[in-house]
């Protein structure tokens, strides 16, 4: 890792001032208290109308003192990294606590080192002339596009995280965690219709992998694609029916419908829908969902969470059957089970819970082309906007962007964006078929929990749901209409 | 053993009035330098601030979180180019890197002919006092602010035997401190609070069916908060209302928005009339000024003037004055919302509706942006639907203003002869904004700002409601 020490080296920190700082921080008991110093800087470079017209660069860091006393937790924070600004803000946070002081265990067991994303030069660190250069070229392959492409807005953003994360359970753990997206926009015009496309990506990579992987031009002739493709979009329909979703992006329905859903907090406050049906039928058969912070590279990995514990890869669901939940430290000594190194946050002024990394269907044995032929009248959706969940009742929309119409085993007219919706206990139960063709998203996921955001990725192979709610205008028969 | 105590609050202040009183001078000296650097115009922020927050659940504190933070940016200008940087770092080494990598990222930039701070002229910061900012929101101890988010939650518990849990209550309190300062001398800076109080209970059936909703109240200080007892009681109502949903049958009905939601119809015509998707063409309003939107009923203000407001402040993120703008007139779209740059694109003036993030251009943001009421109470308004939705929450963001598209998920009740008959969930409402405008057939009379944007009741006839 190319930062070891970077608190060590950059701010003089030593490990007796963490004891210190641990120490102040259980000054007035407690069971449990962690320091998270950040590290981050960034840059972002925006071109629109050919010009670039906004570029900056920023640097923000911090430290975040967390103590947890049973079920309670205290949390301060300081941008001023000084030895009396964390100490006053270890004793802030201390006072959740009310006992007689204790001593953290002495000396330190470092993580583990791992390195699933090992860029020599971090992009943040690169020459921006060269990030200059992928939005330009973004721009100009997405006007070259078509002559109805009307304007383009290209984005290209990246940052450098270092942080440390020390406990008083003796975990001692840094990590120096790159980001980096190119975004591209576009409106498209005819006199009549407008239609607008977008498409991204990226990862924990450097500048070279959008030189090679991932160019600039991919991304930008398919966000053109998009925008020219609804123009012609008809009226989506309105009403349950059978659903085809494409591999990829579209994997944002396992997010919503089973992911937060199974986030250890709300199981252990019993408020999710999905409290109390481990071990039961949650899908078909034919669904398998993990969530893994372990895929080199991914947008969603990470070497270690936001509280120092190695990510792993968490079968969710296996063969239709809920397995467990995603958790982080305070629900797996809370509920008695084991830390599956989901904890997060976005920064060091916000409190780590359970989050996703990187979640995925595994691969079925069904051929895309088959799953198509099989509806007969339905919607076959392949690119999304967000979405959203009530954690409580299970119901989850996400907001298709690109669909077409089924008819007779044959994808005909593209339509109009449409919100689907659905309930996330019974969703995957109604999956009928499971595609061969595995995909992950290009990396452009960001997910909002409780106020915090932070990066992360989904995949799914393309699959069919039986039954599903499509949130079009167009009428499905005459009957049911009330003026 | 002295690390021990905990540190008293005097010592808190004595740093917070040390720190406020350099910031004018941090913003001024990081303008002057920038300008010694060889810009031409330079432009800086710096922002301060406090939070306070805890979380009740089921009787027991679940979190207290407590801390400040400050930051700076700074945005110079070469001519037409421009380029912004920020920092949280506040030593002379930390704000000469942000400097230097400002003035090094303005040369990569392009010459935009329509880039740049705004006239001197134009400055300026309304005078007198705007109610914006009560020391009290802090004044409460520690344990009477735990008690505030008790009593919340409590208040919900009691409320019904089918409350059987609970997210929590929670109460908030928040200062910040804003300085600008530009290369036209101009300086200007000013303090807003905040503190809220707020209940998320969670009501279970007879067949272990769940439903969760909240209610909340936040006011600029405590004084204007409602009491725990009423936020956790209308918390639960509306948790319990909810228990039982079922789904509707997709049908083309009137749709009744209540005032929360309601509120997101005034987003996307603030999206549409904003100037940066007007330029563009992203937004199916541009070049409709003086045209006809909406219907008759309609009427839009912006106005950042409003003492106490929740989108009141004395200048813009620009530092120019804010002012009351009427957006629409009787369904006519009589001005954008505008910041400098945009307003040059387009040939206009300003609307001082600039918003000033610490780092890249200035956004568009609203004053306190909201639609004229109308003379029915809301169950007038509901009263006069046979079959209907009254929509209490949204799911998803499915609204393109590009092409006017629209399409959410949703929950509600279903109105049947005028009144509430079952609550639905699971659904759909589709339609397209370009329609919906013309389309609100009623307004209610219950403005009430729980936030900068605010509505009425509206009713929105054409939707469809897709479900079963």
């Amino acid at each position: 890792m190319a930062h070891e020490q970077f608190f060590f080296q950059h701010y003089g920190l030593t490990q007796p001032d963490l004891q210190r700082y641990l120490a102040a921080a259980l000054s007035a008991g407690g069971d449990y208290a962690d320091l998270y110093f950040e590290f981050l800087s960034s840059t972002s470079l925006m071109v629109d109308e050919s010009m670039v017209k906004s570029a900056s660069q920023g640097i923000s860091a911090g430290c975040g003192i967390r103590v947890v006393s049973g079920e309670r937790t205290g949390y301060a924070y300081t941008d001023d990294l000084s030895p009396e600004r964390i100490l006053h803000a270890a004793r802030t946070a201390a006072l959740i606590a009310s006992g007689p002081a204790k001593t953290p265990s002495v000396g330190f067991q470092q993580t583990q080192a791992r390195s699933l994303y090992p860029v020599t030069l971090p992009s943040v660190d690169a020459e921006i002339t060269a990030k200059v250069e992928l939005v330009m070229r973004a721009d100009a392959a997405a006007r070259a596009y078509n002559p109805r492409v009307k304007e383009v807005r290209a984005s290209y953003s990246d940052e450098l995280r270092n942080i440390l994360v020390v406990t008083t359970d003796g975990t001692f753990a840094e990590d120096s965690q790159p980001l980096a997206r190119l975004n591209v926009s576009c409106i498209a015009k005819t006199e009549q219709q407008s239609g607008r496309g977008s498409s991204g990506g990226g990862g924990r990579v450097a500048l070279d992998f959008f030189f090679g992987e991932k160019t600039p031009e991919h991304f930008a002739k398919e966000a053109a694609r998009q925008a020219i493709l609804q123009l012609d979009a008809k009226e989506a329909p309105a009403g349950e029916m059978e659903v085809v979703l494409g591999p990829g992006w579209p994997g944002v329905l396992l997010h919503e419908a089973v992911g937060h859903g199974l986030e250890a907090d709300f199981n252990r406050k019993k408020t999710s829908a999905f409290a109390g049906l481990v071990g039961r039928r949650v899908a078909s058969e034919n669904c398998t969902v993990v969530d893994n912070g372990t895929m080199p590279w991914r947008r969603g990995s990470l070497n270690v969470d936001d509280e120092g514990e190695p990510t792993q890869e968490t079968v969710l669901i296996e063969n239709g059957i809920l397995k467990g939940y995603l958790s982080d430290k305070l629900s797996a000594r809370l509920m008695g089970i084991a830390d599956t190194g989901n904890g997060r946050r976005e920064s060091y002024e916000h409190i780590p819970m359970p989050r996703m990394t990187n979640t995925y269907m595994l691969a079925g044995q069904d051929n895309p082309e088959d799953i198509i032929r099989s509806v007969k009248h339905g919607v076959y959706a392949v690119n999304f906007g967000g979405g959203q969940v009530d954690i409580t009742n299970g119901k989850f929309v996400f907001s298709a962007s690109e669909a077409y119409m089924i008819e007779e085993g044959h994808i005909t007219a593209p339509i109009k964006g449409a919100t689907l919706i659905g309930n996330g206990p019974d969703v995957l139960t109604r999956v009928s078929m499971v595609g061969n063709d595995l995909q992950l998203d290009e990396g452009v996921g960001t997910c909002g929990k409780d106020g915090q955001a932070v990066p992360v990725g989904v995949g799914i192979p393309t699959i069919k749901i039986d039954r599903l709610t499509v949130g079009g205008t167009a009428r499905k028969d005459t009957g049911g209409f009330m003026q | 053993m002295s690390e021990i105590q905990a540190v008293s609050s005097t010592q808190l202040e004595t740093r917070k009035s040390k720190l406020e009183t350099d910031l004018r001078e941090i913003a001024q000296d990081v303008v002057s330098r920038a300008m010694a650097g060889g810009a031409t115009a330079a432009e800086a922020v710096v922002r301060e601030g406090d939070e306070f927050s805890t979380t009740v659940r089921l009787g027991h504190v679940e979190t207290l979180k407590e801390a400040g933070s400050r930051a700076i940016g700074v945005r110079v200008f070469f001519g037409k180019r421009a380029a912004s940087t920020y920092s949280s770092d506040f030593s002379r080494e930390g704000l000469d890197r942000m400097l230097n990598s400002a003035l090094a990222l303005a040369k990569i930039t392009s010459e935009d002919p329509f880039s740049g701070i705004p006239e001197a002229s134009q400055l300026g910061s309304l005078s007198g006092d705007l109610d914006l900012y009560h020391e009290d929101v802090y004044s409460l101890p520690g344990a009477d602010r735990i008690d505030y988010a008790r009593r919340a939650e409590k208040a919900a518990l009691d409320f019904d035997p089918r409350i059987k849990n609970s997210e929590g209550g929670s109460f908030d309190a928040a200062t910040g401190h804003k300085v600008l300062a530009n290369s036209h001398g101009f300086v200007g800076e000013y303090r807003r609070s905040y503190c809220s109080v707020a209940a998320i209970p969670i009501a279970q059936d007879e067949k272990g069916g769940m439903q969760r909703d909240y209610w909340f109240s936040v006011a600029r200080n405590l004084a204007r908060l409602d009491p725990p007892e009423k936020v956790g009681r209308v918390a639960a109502e509306r948790t319990i209302r909810r228990l039982g949903a079922r789904k509707a049958k997709t049908a083309q009905v009137p749709v009744i928005f209540d005032p929360m939601v309601a509120a997101s119809i005034l987003e996307h015509i603030f999206e549409g009339v904003n100037g940066d998707s007007v330029y563009r063409g992203a937004s199916f309003l541009a070049g409709k000024l003086g045209q006809k939107m909406a219907g008759d009923n309609v009427t839009v203000i912006d106005d950042g003037t409003i003492p106490g407001g929740f989108g009141t402040s004395p200048f813009d993120g620009e530092g120019i004055p804010t002012r009351r703008t009427l957006v629409i007139e009787n369904g006519v779209l009589k001005s954008y919302l505008l910041n400098t740059y945009t307003a040059r694109k387009l040939g206009l003036q300003t609307t001082a509706n600039a918003s000033r993030g610490l780092a890249g251009t200035p956004g568009i943001g609203p004053g306190n942006y909201f639609l004229q009421p109308g003379r029915k109470t809301p169950k007038e308004v509901i009263g006069e639907v046979k079959e209907g939705l009254y929509v209490t929450e949204f799911l998803g963001h499915g609204a393109n203003l590009v092409t006017g598209d629209y399409s959410r998920g949703a929950s509600g009740l279903w109105i049947s002869g005028g009144e509430f008959a079952y609550p639905v969930e699971e659904i759909t409402v589709a339609g397209n904004l370009k329609e919906m405008f013309f389309n609100i057939s009623e307004i209610g009379n219950d403005l009430e700002f729980r936030g900068s944007v605010a509505s009425p009741t509206l009713r929105v006839d054409g939707l469809t409601v897709g479900g079963e």
